[in-house]
């Protein structure tokens, strides 16, 4: 499988600085869509690696915190950076994102695959290795010349987990990944977080599914009207929640 | 309806002999306008792909401008192009008047807003879907363009299809640039209106017909080419 | 992406390769002139007839622009043509005035005639007088179809329309039927709507659409139809082929233009008649 620590052959944008891009420092974050404040003043740091989960009610602002942490909207105020590194399309480039809904290119399975290496400027040599690790890691082997928009929703959403990770990305984020999947399909992309998470890759998540949380996550950070509430291990979070809304939230009630 | 069946009758008969003289008209239509469409998709793909994925001061109004200029009348383009064309116009030296090229070159501005519009609307409803996860894998603005065209490919093939149609059709533009020279810059389209004005509605319908028939066929081709390389597609 | 570029280089080439062989409508060696002249000409098949035996005498090609009167005197101006073929003596005798043309020269006439239904409803069948013909026409209030376009039929018919006292632009749009269109066109209005029309003979005889229309009113000489030739003025155009131009005009002019202009004919009438004489 792959991994982080062997320099890989046949890649052609230059590492600057190799090491994890952690720690993650945000301070006073704010970000303004509409006329509305959807985050205000957030605060957070990240130091440890593993899988970190955001939580929180609908509207809370998670992945509108997902989407500045990765650099696809630019924030209004304040300030994120990773390892001391102010965020940048530099750093961008060495995380990936997997979105709630599966998106695919209207071409075969490992097609996309080598569109998303071919980005990063990876020559066809130094692709068809990753290709095949990254089927067989999805369990798609069969499938590489499937036209992925036919795949079923789980496959799909795997074959989008695993074009993620073929970039060697430092960090992965998950925007509600199996939010509309069936139990099976679930479990198999959680099994991969697990995995991955072992290969030294930060992964970030949000999901609003309790359950799921207390499956993955390692810490967890509670975000309620565009603040962080909570953060801390995931067990103490889940056994001793601080905040009223935190604990409405875990017990499964509406938080407003 | 006498004329129809005749028209019919006399449409048979000419393709059946290969009539000489409607060979070279039926092949000048067609490679004044593929010539036409093929230039003015080059330009309408990259146009209408860049309009959908690039964000720039003026952007509304230029994609309005593109959707008007559909509307832009065969006849106008014609004598614009006239204009500029002419011996007493900025281009005149080029002697391109009264000849093929005078009318692959009106046919094309006709033609450009077309696929322009087309594309535009077919990368717009694609961008909406990947942008955020194009721009997460790390593509630019340009790379982006080049994936929602070719992702778009067969709503493309509609577009061009589309403009086509309209140039294969036209006969105002390639009236007044072209001339309607016999052996020259004779169309289907000019050539019927010429038998119309003298008369021999019989024969203008026949070439309708064979001018139907040929739109037909081109449009079957593609239709075919699009299904031939939809099986290819996920090599 | 590098599939994507083989595709793309493979599409370029093939269509670099389809626009070379791309006819561009100058062969390579041959010499033509490009004569801007009437519709009515056209239509009549006149120059299916003789541009042939010219070309084959001289080598050169002669295309022919065939519009309005009106519309060739204009480009000629712009010089988007070397020789200039109409019937409308005092516009080309302004062309020539006005500096576009070097010297008018007679080339033949044929004359109009006045075309109706069968049925003849205001009764001018026979009548000798043409401006005569129009007034009854108004008076009875028949529908009448004009080409409105500035040609040289027009021109005519109006001033017909004039000797005869008659306003008939102010019955526009009721019995009087403004097309601007060409002759073809208008006699395939005139058929439709069974309305009287002015025509030149020459279209008229070619025209396959006639229905049961007739020719009522001939003769009288204010339907004469004189067609004059005139180089376009290399001097205000440089690009006018002047010696290839005045070739063609000599050879009209001259003893075998004119008797390939007598020789033409449909069904046993001959439709124009050649009348070149010294420069006028």
């Amino acid at each position: 499988m792959l991994d982080p620590a062997v320099p890989l052959d046949g890649l052609k944008s230059s590492r600057k600085w190799r090491g994890p891009l952690l720690p993650l420092e945000i301070q006073g974050l704010t970000y303004e869509t509409r006329g509305k404040r959807v985050i205000r003043n957030l605060s957070l740091t990240v130091e440890e690696p593993g899988i970190t989960v955001i939580m929180g009610p609908n509207g809370a602002g998670k992945s509108i915190l997902l989407r500045l942490m990765h650099g696809l909207i630019a924030p209004t105020g304040g300030e994120i950076t990773w390892a001391g590194r102010r965020m940048s399309s530099e750093l961008a480039r060495r995380q990936a994102m997997v979105f709630q809904r599966p998106i695919l290119l209207r071409r075969s399975a490992a097609a996309n695959i080598r569109y998303a290496l071919d980005l990063r400027g990876i020559d066809r040599t130094g692709q068809s290795t990753r290709v095949v690790e990254a089927l067989k890691l999805a369990g798609l082997e069969q499938q590489a010349s499937t036209p992925a928009r036919v795949l079923s929703g789980g496959e799909q959403q795997r074959l989008c987990l695993v074009r993620a990770l073929s970039l060697e990305p430092d960090v992965l984020f998950l925007d509600e990944p199996t939010a509309s999947l069936d139990p099976a399909s679930t479990l198999l992309i959680e099994r991969l977080l697990i995995e991955t998470q072992h290969r030294g890759i930060k992964i970030i998540v949000v999901t609003h599914d309790v359950g799921q949380a207390r499956r993955l996550a390692q810490d967890v950070v509670f975000l309620h009207h565009g603040r962080v509430v909570e953060h801390g291990k995931a067990t103490s979070f889940f056994d001793h929640p601080q905040s009223e809304a935190a604990r409405a939230f875990i017990a499964g009630g509406l938080v407003l | 309806m006498a004329d129809l069946s005749e028209a019919l009758r006399t449409a048979l008969r000419l393709i059946a002999a290969l009539d000489p003289r409607l060979i070279e008209i039926v092949l000048l239509s067609l490679e004044v306008s593929l010539l036409a469409v093929a230039i003015a998709s080059l330009i309408g793909f990259a146009l209408g792909g860049a309009l959908a994925v690039y964000r720039f001061p003026g952007r509304g109004a230029a994609a309005a401008i593109v959707n008007a200029l559909m509307g832009l009348p065969p006849v106008v383009a014609g004598l614009v192009v006239y204009l500029l064309l002419s011996n007493a116009g900025p281009l005149g030296v080029l002697q391109l008047l009264y000849t093929p090229m005078a009318m692959v070159i009106a046919q094309t501005i006709i033609v450009i807003p077309i696929v322009g519009a087309l594309t535009r609307q077919s990368c717009e409803d694609l961008h909406e879907e990947y942008n955020e996860q194009l721009r997460s894998l790390g593509a630019s603005s340009g790379a982006i363009v080049a994936t929602l065209l070719w992702d778009g490919r067969y709503r493309l093939v509609t577009a061009v299809l589309a403009g086509f149609g309209r140039a294969i059709a036209e006969v105002g533009a390639v009236m007044i640039v072209g001339g309607n020279i016999d052996h020259v810059t004779r169309t289907m389209t000019t050539a019927i209106a010429l038998e119309t004005s003298k008369g021999n509605i019989s024969l203008a319908l026949a070439l309708g017909i064979v001018l139907l028939a040929i739109s037909f066929g081109v449009s079957a081709t593609l239709m075919g080419v699009r299904r031939f390389a939809q099986r290819l597609a996920y090599a | 992406m590098t599939l994507c570029r083989r595709r793309t280089l493979g599409i370029a080439i093939a269509a670099v390769l389809f626009a070379t062989a791309f006819p561009c409508g100058v062969r390579a060696g041959e010499r033509f002139i490009i004569v801007q002249s009437t519709t009515s000409t056209q239509n009549s098949g006149l120059f299916d007839h003789i541009l042939p035996i010219f070309t084959k005498k001289t080598g050169i090609e002669v295309r022919v622009v065939a519009v309005g009167t009106g519309q060739a005197l204009k480009n000629a101006e712009n010089g988007d043509g070397d020789v200039v073929l109409v019937h409308s003596k005092p516009d080309e005798e302004k062309f020539v005035a006005d500096g576009w043309g070097v010297k008018r020269y007679d080339v033949m006439y044929n004359d109009f005639v006045i075309v109706g239904p069968d049925s003849d409803p205001a009764g001018i069948s026979g009548l000798k007088d043409a401006a005569e013909a129009l007034k009854t026409i108004a008076e009875a209030k028949a529908p009448f179809a004009s080409r409105a376009d500035d040609s040289g039929t027009n021109k005519a018919e109006l001033k017909l329309w004039q000797d005869a006292g008659i306003d008939a632009k102010a019955s526009s749009g009721s019995w009087y039927l403004e097309t601007g269109s060409g002759m073809g066109a208008t006699l395939n209005t005139a058929v439709g709507k069974r309305a009287y029309t002015l025509t030149d003979r020459g279209t008229w005889l070619g025209f396959a659409n006639k229905d049961d229309f007739k020719i009522l009113v001939e003769g009288d000489s204010k339907l004469f139809n004189q067609y004059g030739v005139i180089l376009v003025n290399p001097a205000k155009r440089p690009n006018v082929k002047a010696k290839e131009g005045q070739a063609f005009i000599d050879w009209l002019t001259g003893p075998d233009g004119q008797a390939a202009i007598a020789s033409y004919k449909i069904g046993g009438q001959q439709l124009f008649f050649p009348n070149a004489g010294p420069p006028s």
